[in-house]
C-alpha cells in the first residue's frame, strides 16, 4: 500500500502534532505515505467564500500535480481539505464546460488534469484498505477500558457523501472499540464547532464548543478524538475561555484519532507529538502512552 | 422595508431586481443551485442548523423573503455571515437544495455589492486568507491573524499574546510562512483564472428575474 500525502496549511503549524502522529501511525502500519511536492493551499472555506472560479482553479492544481505520480491515492487529512479538494472533482466532473476552461488554465502552466485522483481520508484509508483486525494485529498495547467521544466534525462526511454516513458515521467507534477502547454516547459526533466562527463571531462558537464538551463529558469521555485540525483547536484551546464564560470546569484532553491510535500501535509520545498538546493528558490515559 | 413608492404590484422595483441579478448569477455557479425553485418551507433547514438560534433570518425564511422578492433584506442580515458552513442543511433537505452554497452565492453577491461595514469580520478575514495564499501559495495562520486583528481591534491581539506563546513553546506555531516554490505558477492560475467565468446551469433560466413569489421560481 502506497499514498501521495496532502497535508495541508494548517498540519504545518497548529495542527503538526496531527502531521507527526499520522505519519508515525502509517509508519508503524507499513503503509508508505510520501508528502505531495510543492502543494498549494486548497482555498478552504474562506477562498471559496470570496472567489468561488479562482478556488476551484488553484485546487486544481494539486489534484494536477497528484494525477502525474501513477495512479496512486491522495490522503488530504484537514476536513477542509478534504471537502474542497473533493468538490473540485465532483465539479469538474459535473460540468464539461468548466473542466474545459480550467483544462486551459492549467494548460498555461503546463499541467493537465483528467479528474482521475480519488481523495482519500486517513480514516478511511486505515479502516477500509488496512483493515480493522489488521490493525488490531499490528497493536502492541491494548487501550483497555479508555472511554473516549469520538468527534467527527462536519466536513469529513459532510456535503460529499463519503466513506461514511453523514448523521451518524461510526468507523472510528468500530476501530477504537477493536482496540479495546469504549465510545461514550455522543449524540453530537457530527455537530459543527464553530469553525472560523471562533474569530469572526466568538461568542457564537463558544457557545457550540460549550455544548460540545458537555455533551461529552456528561456522557463520561475521558478524552474526544478529532479527525480535524479545527476542530481540534477550538474545542482544545477555548475550555479556558467557555470555562471563564460559562462557569464550567472543563479540562479534558482533545487527541486527533491518529494520537490515540499510535498510543496502541506502541509509538512514542513524542512521535505522536502528545507533548504538544494543550491539555495534558491524565490518570489512565498518560499512564498508557507513557 | 420596501423604499420605492410607486409599486406595480407583483413586479420587483429597480434596485430589488439589480440585487437579485447579481444574486442569481452567483447562484448559476453551483451546479444544481436551481433547485432552490423546489423549497416546501419545511423548516428542516433552521431546524438542523447550529447557529440558527444566533441568527437574524432563519435559512427557511432566507428563501420565503428571496420569494417574497426581499433579497436586499437577506443580503443586509447577519445569517449569512454567520452560516460556519457545515452542511447539515444541505444533507438533510428533503427537496435537495444546496442551501449551503446558496448561501455563499448570497455571500458574494452582498460582497460584490459592499453591503457592510468596511471592517466587517467574516470579509476582512476572507480577503486576507486570499492575500496570504495569492502571495505565498499557502496559508500562514500567524499571519492571517496578526492582520486581521491589527485592522479589526488591535487590542484583542494583546488579549492573545499568552496563547500565541503557549502554542509557540509546543511548537505549534510557525513564525515565518513557507513560501511554496511554484509560486510563480499559482500566481498564473490566478491570472488565468480571472477569464475564467463558471458556465451557467442549462436548466437554470426558470427564474423570472421581475416577477415576486412563486411565479417567480417555477
Amino acid at each position: 500500500m502506497d499514498y501521495l500525502y496532502y497535508p495541508g496549511c494548517s498540519l504545518e503549524s497548529a495542527g503538526k502534532p496531527y502531521d507527526e502522529s499520522l505519519r508515525a501511525v502509517f509508519r508503524a502500519l507499513g503503509v508508505k505515505l510520501e508528502e505531495l511536492g510543492d502543494w498549494n493551499c486548497c482555498g478552504a472555506t474562506m477562498y471559496m467564500s470570496v472567489d468561488e472560479p479562482t478556488s476551484l482553479a488553484i485546487s486544481a492544481r494539486n489534484l494536477a500535480l497528484a494525477e502525474q505520480d501513477e495512479g496512486r491515492d491522495l490522503v488530504a487529512p484537514c476536513s477542509a481539505c478534504y471537502t474542497v479538494l473533493l468538490k473540485t472533482n465532483r465539479y469538474l466532473r459535473e460540468s464539461p464546460e468548466l473542466k474545459m476552461k480550467v483544462d486551459r488554465i492549467l494548460g498555461e502552466v503546463g499541467l493537465r488534469y483528467d479528474i482521475t485522483v480519488r481523495v482519500r481520508h486517513p480514516l478511511d484509508v486505515l479502516v477500509n484498505d488496512v483493515g480493522v483486525d489488521a490493525i488490531a494485529r499490528a497493536a502492541k498495547r491494548s487501550l483497555g477500558g479508555v472511554f473516549f467521544a469520538p468527534y467527527y466534525g462536519c466536513q469529513i462526511v459532510r456535503p460529499e457523501r463519503g466513506f461514511d454516513d453523514p448523521e451518524n458515521p461510526s468507523q472510528m467507534d468500530v476501530l477504537f472499540e477493536k482496540l479495546g477502547a469504549k465510545a461514550v454516547y455522543f449524540p453530537m459526533k457530527t455537530r459543527c464547532c464553530g469553525g472560523m466562527l471562533m474569530t469572526t463571531f466568538p461568542e457564537v462558537a463558544l457557545q457550540l464548543v460549550k455544548e460540545l464538551l458537555e455533551c461529552a463529558v456528561e456522557n463520561g469521555a475521558q478524552c474526544v478524538i478529532t479527525t480535524c485540525p479545527m476542530c481540534q483547536i477550538n474545542l482544545e484551546a477555548y475550555q479556558k475561555r467557555v470555562n471563564k464564560k460559562f462557569g464550567t470546569t472543563f479540562d479534558i484532553p482533545l487527541l486527533f484519532f491518529t494520537q490515540l491510535l499510535g498510543v496502541a500501535l506502541g509509538c512514542s509520545e513524542r512521535e505522536l507529538g502528545l507533548q504538544r498538546n494543550l491539555v495534558p493528558l491524565k490518570g489512565q490515559l498518560a499512564a498508557l502512552a507513557a | 422595508m420596501r423604499t420605492d413608492g410607486n409599486r406595480i404590484p407583483g413586479l420587483l422595483p429597480a434596485s430589488e431586481q439589480e440585487l437579485r441579478r447579481t444574486f442569481l448569477e452567483q447562484a448559476h455557479h453551483v451546479p444544481g443551485g436551481e433547485r432552490i425553485a423546489r423549497c416546501i418551507q419545511c423548516g428542516v433547514c433552521t431546524g438542523s442548523c447550529p447557529v440558527s438560534y444566533a441568527m437574524d433570518i432563519s435559512p427557511r425564511m432566507v428563501i420565503a423573503l428571496f420569494r417574497a422578492g426581499e433579497i436586499g433584506q437577506i443580503l443586509r442580515s447577519r445569517t449569512i455571515w454567520i452560516c460556519a458552513s457545515c452542511y447539515m442543511c444541505t444533507t438533510r433537505c428533503p427537496q435537495a437544495i444546496k442551501i449551503t452554497d446558496i448561501l455563499y452565492a448570497l455571500k458574494r453577491t452582498a460582497m460584490e455589492q459592499g453591503l457592510f461595514p468596511e471592517r466587517f469580520p467574516v470579509y476582512l478575514l476572507s480577503k486576507i486568507f486570499v492575500q496570504n495564499v495569492n502571495r505565498y501559495g499557502r496559508n500562514h495562520e500567524v499571519l492571517l491573524l496578526m492582520l486581521y486583528y491589527l485592522r479589526r481591534n488591535p487590542f484583542k491581539l494583546l488579549r492573545l499574546l499568552p496563547f500565541g506563546i503557549a502554542m509557540l513553546r509546543k511548537g505549534r506555531l510557525s513564525l515565518l510562512p513557507s513560501k511554496i516554490k511554484g509560486i510563480a505558477t499559482v500566481r498564473k492560475i490566478l491570472d488565468a483564472s480571472k477569464a475564467l467565468e463558471l458556465p451557467r446551469e442549462k436548466e437554470a433560466v426558470e427564474y423570472a428575474e421581475g416577477v415576486v413569489g412563486y411565479r417567480a421560481v417555477g
